[in-house]
């Protein structure tokens, strides 16, 4: 396919899109609190994030604890462990990832790639904030509430969540409801600024084919949350019906000891697929901003144009669109006909092929390419090995025949953590070095950011390889202790001491990535403007980190691709996407 | 920077065929919708996102509808009203239908007329539409009184599987809430047309960004929106 996608030739239109009404503040309270700057916001959004994801880092180590040392620990009764798990899975997908790609990486980025001076509707996206806010209090509350959190298990299948067999049935699951409601809420809110900003708010000469990957990515998992989340917000009012008014959506004839409880007729079935239509795509509206990311970090610091960015580009909206049709590969186990599932594992199947295609362009990017390791670049690198590894057990678990044996044990849990527990996280890591000069203007520190890698990738090898093999064995997953069982081998308890103490030093490392973000903040290196020599619009800006309004007068205009870098013939090896053709450079 | 003279133009516009040329338009400079302002867009987006939840609303109600083993209530006796001693099968849902179509007629003709500038037309008739939704919530205030008194509980009913009573009250519920929310905001939107807020581009009082007579169409898609949802309960609700 000849591709003339770094044409420098174009019109550039006189400009057709009115400048954001900005929001001039006044007073403290509204230039940092109730902002509606989306960089501010941004700040708002991924320190929250941040926040409640150490709640579910400091749950992941009283799970590993309480699995190497079965019977230490007092605190950690089974019902505390189903806890644990619960919230711990329900933080890292929802409250962490979700919100950090899209709420943070996607306030921040998605205006200053674009050239605009914020988002479409500011006041709507500040709101956006505010309910999301909102709905992380009502998760933490749950925490302190008669019964504790709920234990139903991240996916929250009914029947079980909501009898009284189930901890945290009496607020717990009330509690994480309505803070799921309140967060798909928060997230249409900023959801819908963000894609009406990516149609809408380009500045001239910003085609939707110029944009960089990282704003492909965040444009297209909002969508697909768009899509996805009315899925779980059905599923969430149903359920809660079910649990507060006695409804029975969900709820078939039981007989809990003994005694016939008051529900009929109702059908766990449908909340699975309710669930897994949002489940499913979720997976990647966590993924395809890493995707975008990871393809701008890879670019950048291998000084080399993406390979085959038209294909990146239909592969990220072939994967967001195909992973609405792949669903009930989750319900192998739930008794659905065969014909099914063998439509769902040949669809699934289908994904494997553009994912693999943006595995090979970013293989074919650095091929060759002037690599500097930086710390970026070095989870960038990470990224891409756990993936293709999480990738791979993926297509094990994706044929029946293959899932059935294995799924419910730890296969999965190390399959989805490799995929996307551990891959997009470091991602995150990646862009937040990539990007905390912009932010901040100050530099993390080089050395601390190359022990967290080494640590946290190494480690989470550690973690999350012999898991596979455990899993393998047999041995069940959201299992609080194994006990004695005859096909389980006495060895698979020494393999998870091992693991404990490779999550319990990961988890250390990331308290060298937090000291790094405060200690940095004041005593970083500055800079300036560029420090990557990159060339998408947010490292143009006039002042770093961007003013109120990001662009100074003229908001700038986009003459070419954002991956010209290395051109031969230029004077430096990058050339920023507002710089004309016609410049004595080119 | 000035206005940089725009380069060749006939290249790159000649280019595309087909599906590429529908996917270059799509992706052309600045803007994909080179029509529709941002409101309208964000308007857009967002009832496509609410359609998915009506949809799963729908479908889990089929769900359960066909899967209990307990027969349904059958909807021509009990959405009957006595009327003259006899029983007149789907009267008051007749009316409400015709009410809230008629709504989105009043609605489009408010639209027409801010277009117009016609500060008073365009109020009124949006309050009509809002009168309208009014008496629509009312009557279905009075539906559901009426189911309650003879017995339909979320829980359960007289007549047969229970999930009649909770799918009919969810789905309702949450289609009347749409409309609550519609006639709240036609009433604030007519007071500021009224007062002529569009016309000085007055400020929001919450927002404080300038007022706009596209409001008065952004809530309109809304309206029909809501309009158009009640079709499809009312087919798979009552003629089911
Ligand atoms: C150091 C990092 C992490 C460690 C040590 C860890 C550990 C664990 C453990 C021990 C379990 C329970 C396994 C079982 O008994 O079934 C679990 C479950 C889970 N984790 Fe992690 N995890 C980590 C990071 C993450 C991240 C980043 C994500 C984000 C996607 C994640 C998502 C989940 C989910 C969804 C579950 C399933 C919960 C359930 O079964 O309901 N974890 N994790
Ligand atoms: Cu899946």
């Amino acid at each position: 396919m000849a591709e003339v996608v770094a044409d420098t030739v174009g019109s550039i239109g006189p400009a057709e899109v009115a400048e954001v009404e900005l929001y001039h503040a006044t007073s403290w309270l509204t230039k940092y609190v109730f902002c509606q700057d989306a960089k501010v916001i941004a700040i708002q959004y991924s320190v929250t994030a941040m926040a409640i994801g150490l709640v579910a880092l400091v749950l992941s180590w009283l799970m590993r604890l309480q699995l190497a040392f079965p019977g230490t620990f007092s605190l950690i009764q089974s019902e505390n462990y189903y806890q644990f798990i619960t919230m711990h899975g329900m933080i890292m997908v929802i409250y962490l990832l979700t919100a950090l790609f899209l709420g943070g990486f996607g306030n921040y980025l998605i205006p200053l790639m674009l050239g605009a001076r914020d988002m479409a509707f500011p006041y709507v996206n500040m709101l956006s904030y505010w309910v999301y806010l909102l709905a992380v209090l009502v998760l933490v509350a749950s925490f302190f509430a008669p019964g504790g959190p709920t234990g139903a298990g991240w996916t929250l299948y009914p029947p079980q969540a909501i009898l009284s067999g189930t901890p945290g049935h009496e607020w717990g699951i009330i509690l994480m409801l309505a803070s799921l409601i309140l967060f798909i809420i928060g997230f249409t809110m900023g959801g819908l600024n963000y894609v009406v900003t990516v149609l809408q708010c380009r500045t001239r000469g910003m085609t939707l084919m110029r944009m960089p990957l990282t704003v492909w990515g965040i444009f297209t998992a909002t969508v697909m949350a768009l899509l996805a989340f009315p899925a779980l917000f059905v599923g969430c009012v149903m359920m809660l019906l079910d649990r507060l008014l006695g409804t029975s959506f969900f709820m078939p004839s039981i007989v809990q000891l003994g005694q016939q409880l008051s529900y009929s007729g109702g059908s766990p079935i449908l909340f699975q697929h309710l669930f897994w239509f949002f489940g499913h795509p979720e997976v990647y509206i966590v993924a395809l901003p890493a995707f975008g990311i990871v393809s701008d970090l890879i670019s950048t610091h291998a000084r080399k144009n993406i390979f085959g960015y038209r294909m990146m580009v239909w592969a990220i909206v072939g994967i967001g669109a195909l992973s609405f049709v792949v669903w009930a590969h989750h319900m192998y186990i739930s008794g659905m006909d065969p014909y099914f599932g063998f439509f769902f594992a040949t669809t699934t199947l289908i994904i494997a092929v553009p994912t693999a295609i943006k595995v090979y362009n970013w293989v074919l990017t650095l091929w060759r390419g002037n690599i500097h390791l930086t710390v970026p670049m070095l989870f960038a690198l990470g990224f891409i090995v756990t993936f293709v590894n999480g990738g791979l057990t993926g297509l094990f678990l994706g044929n029946v025949v293959v899932d059935v044996p294995l799924s419910a044990t730890l296969f999965v849990v190390a399959h989805f953590h490799m995929v996307m527990g551990v891959a997009p996280i470091f991602v995150v890591f990646g862009g937040i070095y990539h990007w905390y000069p912009k932010v901040t203007g100050r530099m993390l520190d080089e050395t601390l950011g190359k022990i967290h890698f080494w640590v946290t990738f190494l480690g989470a090898y550690a973690i999350f390889f012999p898991m596979h093999y455990l899993g393998l064995l047999g041995v069940p997953r959201r299992y609080y202790e194994l006990g004695a069982t005859a096909f389980i081998p006495p060895s698979a308890a020494s393999l998870n001491v091992f693991i404990t103490v490779a999550a319990l030093i990961v988890g250390a490392a990331q308290l060298v990535f937090l000291f790094n973000l405060i200690w940095s903040l004041s005593k970083g290196r500055a800079p300036g403007g560029n420090p990557w020599g990159a060339t998408t619009l947010e490292w143009q800006t006039p002042q770093t980190p961007p003013g109120h309004g990001n662009w100074g007068k003229e908001l700038p205009v986009v003459y070419r691709w954002a991956y010209d870098y290395s051109v031969p013939g230029t004077e430096r090896d990058f050339v920023p996407q507002n710089q004309p053709a016609s410049a004595p450079t080119a | 920077m000035a206005n940089p003279a725009p380069t060749t133009t006939v290249a790159s516009l000649t280019r595309h065929d087909g599906w590429e040329r529908f996917a270059a338009d799509w992706s052309s400079d600045q803007r994909a919708f080179k029509t529709a302002s941002w409101g309208k867009v964000m308007m857009w987006i967002f009832l496509l996102s609410d359609t998915f939840i009506f949809s799963c609303f729908l479908l889990s109600y089929m769900t359960v509808r066909m899967s209990t083993t307990v027969p349904w209530p059958n909807p021509s006796e009990v959405f009957a009203l006595e009327l003259g001693g006899k029983p007149v099968p789907l009267i008051l849902i007749a009316i409400m239908t015709f009410i809230l179509i008629s709504s989105s007629g009043t609605m489009a003709m408010a639209v027409n007329y801010g277009y117009r500038r016609e500060r008073r037309t365009t109020a009124a008739l949006m309050l009509a539409t809002a009168a309208f939704g009014a008496s629509f919530v009312g009557m279905q205030a009075f539906e559901w009184t009426k189911l309650i008194r003879e017995g339909v509980r979320p829980w359960g009913n007289p007549w047969g599987a229970d999930q009649f009573g909770s799918s009919f009250f969810m789905i309702t519920g949450f289609h009347g809430t749409h409309v609550t929310i519609g006639v709240i905001f036609l009433i604030i939107i007519a007071r500021k047309v009224w007062r002529g807020d569009f016309d000085r581009e007055r400020r929001g009082f919450f927002t404080s960004r300038k007022g706009r007579y596209e409001n008065v169409e952004i809530m309109g898609l809304y309206w029909h929106f809501v309009d158009l949802v009640w079709v499809f309960i009312f087919a798979l609700f009552y003629l089911w």
